[in-house]
């Protein structure tokens, strides 16, 4: 058939790399090009069959990006004309002129159009505007930004696809009707729209990153699309609390492998192989959590990366520098104080100075009554009470804990520590 | 000409069958795909996703409305569907009884408008 | 990924249409047939004759019988199918939502069931 049937492979595999690489890249161009979501997802599809079709006969050009984004633009402005009948636009010409425009509405004030960059972060802010709700834009995020089908979005959520579907459809449409721009924030805005992307990519690296078991292979690639995402925000808007929650991320995925022992049970922080960790991630988690503290600008998540950096320092877990640690807590209390950072610390003061002394921090806790139907709290209670010899009062947390926990590892666990506590005479 | 071959089921006809029988009840349905195919009467056939995984989009006034669950909830299932090529409509009958699903389901069984394969037009409306 | 898109209309509002407006969905339909072909979305499409010439079919304990008519009654009915293939279920709800028929009727979209022969099914181990 073909005389080069090698050359025509070779021409294949760099299509799919490109597509693999670069396609949200493109994507989000063509977003920008073509000022709708759902034009731009099939101009992305015919740019990518253009290609297939025509480059084992041209070779691949010189600029890939640019002939795919520009193949894309041409055979939307195309199709849109075609299929003007078929859509809602009362004057299709009028709509097509106005993406022929070299500058169109949505070029604004960016005068480079080579700034492929600033597309994948306008994408970014976008899919996370404040008028979406929140799934809606962890949805809209994970499709348009990460590339998961829906139906993979679904599955890693444990919700059905028709409601992620019709999250995403009610998302563009709210996109649409709010003339949502498609833009950067402005410098006065970025802190709060920041925070906004930064709670999505942080929401789904925790969806990935909590299960432990079972459904593991799947959620654990959410965690790895979180950290993608954070790589990219921090890549593009090198922000102390962006870096701060990358290094976060990668320095609680590095102890993932540790996480769970043969029989997939959960391991805690203080009982894991550390030989297991993956140091890699850690010395690049560390060397960002520097770079964010070096800033002064910092924010809660470069202080809880901080934390885990820490702990990540200690060769075992005996030689954890837990003064260091309550003293990080303390800055973080004072920024962004939570119930959950609290008793956080008070484990930790635990271990600095004594069980005691952490238990009447978490009594004290208890006793206000926001962390009441929390478990960890009740299981962090249980274990100082264990270690005091409290064992009725031990027994007790355990029971409380296990009538909130929902998790089945940490079920587990909680049953185990409940087991093994010495059996007492009286009821 | 072309026949439509709706599969109407519920969950009660196929869930006492044992692991082994449902696998077989696959099988069968494959085959019968391939004895159709060998025949040349075989435009597409495929099985469903249940009811649940199913939305229903409507387009009034340029605006795209979406709702979850099929279109109409019924107590039997759409679970699957044979496109065929039949000379007349006892042959599309006889297509029909063949499917493995025949033995449990209800096979509603539609003619389509299509031209038809020897090249004349179909019946128009 | 697969998706059959089934598409519900009243027949009673569609012979009601005045034909010009009948004619212009029916070219429409087609060609909207012909654009999912070019963009590779096209696996098959079917308008279907009218549910009144419907039968269903069974068969118990070996005999065939059948009625006449619809599988379920209702006002409105199956009137044609698109089987498209699509990037995941947002990207075939778009397809969907851009079948002409859609701003008359309703569209049912589902994925497909992927089936394999199953090799030694349980029960055949050597």
């Amino acid at each position: 058939m073909t005389e080069q049937p090698t050359a025509t492979a070779g021409v294949l595999d760099a299509l799919d790399a490109i597509y693999r690489t670069e396609s949200r890249r493109i994507f989000a161009t063509l977003v920008r090009l073509l000022g709708d979501f759902d034009l731009a997802e099939e101009a992305l599809h015919d740019a990518f069959r253009a290609a297939l079709e025509q480059w084992p006969r041209e070779g691949v050009p010189a600029n890939p990006r640019a002939w795919l984004v520009s193949a894309g633009r041409f055979k939307s402005i195309d199709g849109i004309r075609r299929q003007a009948r078929f859509t809602a636009w009362d004057d299709a010409t009028a709509h097509t002129d106005t993406l022929a425009d070299p500058a169109p509405a949505w070029h604004e004030a960016d005068p480079d159009a080579d700034a492929l960059e600033d597309d994948r972060l306008r994408l970014v802010f976008t899919c996370c505007h404040p008028a979406l709700a929140p799934d809606a834009q962890v949805a809209l995020t994970l499709r348009e930004v990460c590339g998961l089908a829906t139906e993979e979005i679904a599955r890693a959520f444990l919700v059905p696809a028709p409601t992620i579907a019709q999250r995403i459809v009610r998302a563009k449409a709210r996109i649409r009707d709010a003339g949502i721009p498609y833009q950067v924030p402005g410098l006065a805005e970025l802190p709060e729209r920041l925070d906004a992307v930064l709670r999505v990519v942080y929401l789904v690296f925790n969806e990935g990153y909590a299960a432990s078991s079972g459904e593991s292979v799947t959620r654990a690639d959410l965690s790895a699309e979180a950290i993608r995402l954070g790589r990219l925000v921090a890549e593009l808007l090198p922000d102390p609390e962006a870096l701060g929650l990358l290094a976060l991320m990668l320095l609680h995925d590095a102890r993932r492998a540790a996480r769970t022992s043969a029989q997939g049970e959960l391991v805690l922080l203080n009982a894991q192989d550390r030989s297991l960790w993956h140091r890699g991630q850690i010395g690049e988690g560390a060397a960002l959590v520097e770079r964010a503290l070096l800033s002064r600008r910092f924010g809660p998540y470069t202080l809880q990366a901080a934390i885990a950096a820490v702990h990540a320092e200690a060769p075992e877990a005996a030689d954890t520098d837990w003064p260091q640690i309550v003293g990080l807590y303390d800055v973080l209390l004072r920024i962004d104080p939570s119930p959950v950072a609290e008793l956080n610390r008070a484990a930790a003061v635990a271990m600095r100075d004594g069980p005691t002394a952490g238990l009447a921090l978490i009594d004290a806790l208890l006793a206000r009554g926001e962390l009441a139907q929390y478990h960890l709290a009740h299981g962090a209670r249980a274990e100082l009470c264990r270690r005091l010899g409290r064992t009725e009062d031990a027994r007790a947390a355990y029971l409380q804990a296990l009538s909130l926990v929902r998790q089945q590892p940490e079920r587990q666990f909680l049953e185990r520590q409940l087991a093994s506590l010495p059996d007492t005479k009286n009821f | 000409m072309r026949y439509l071959c709706l599969i109407y089921g519920t969950d009660a006809q196929t869930s006492h069958f044992s692991a082994q029988g449902m696998d077989h009840y696959i099988n069968e349905h494959l085959d019968y795909d391939a004895h159709l195919q060998a025949l040349g009467k075989l435009v597409a056939a495929e099985a469903l996703q249940p009811a649940g995984t199913a939305v229903t989009v409507r387009m009034r006034n340029g605006k795209l409305s979406v709702t979850d669950g099929p279109f109409a909830e019924t107590s039997e299932q759409l679970g699957g569907f044979y496109l065929v090529k039949a000379d007349s409509e006892e042959e599309a009958l006889q297509l029909a009884a063949g499917i493995p699903s025949a033995r449990f389901s209800s096979i509603e069984v539609r003619k389509a408008f299509s031209i038809s394969d020897n090249g004349d037009q179909g019946s128009g409306p | 990924m697969k998706y059959l898109c089934l598409v519900h209309c009243d027949e009673a509002v569609l012979r009601a249409l005045p034909p010009d407006e009948r004619r212009a969905l029916n070219a429409d339909s087609m060609a909207y047939d012909r654009l999912l072909e070019a963009a590779g979305h096209f696996i098959a499409a079917e308008a279907l004759t009218s549910v009144s010439a419907a039968k269903v079919v069974q068969v118990r304990q070996g005999q065939r019988s059948h009625v006449d008519g619809p599988y379920a009654e209702a006002r409105e009915q199956l009137c044609g199918f698109i089987l498209v293939e699509a990037r995941d279920l947002n990207a075939a709800i778009q397809l969907a939502g851009r079948i002409p028929m859609a701003r008359y009727g309703a569209i049912e979209v589902r994925p497909i069931e992927v089936m394999e022969m199953i090799e030694n099914p349980e029960g055949n181990a050597a």
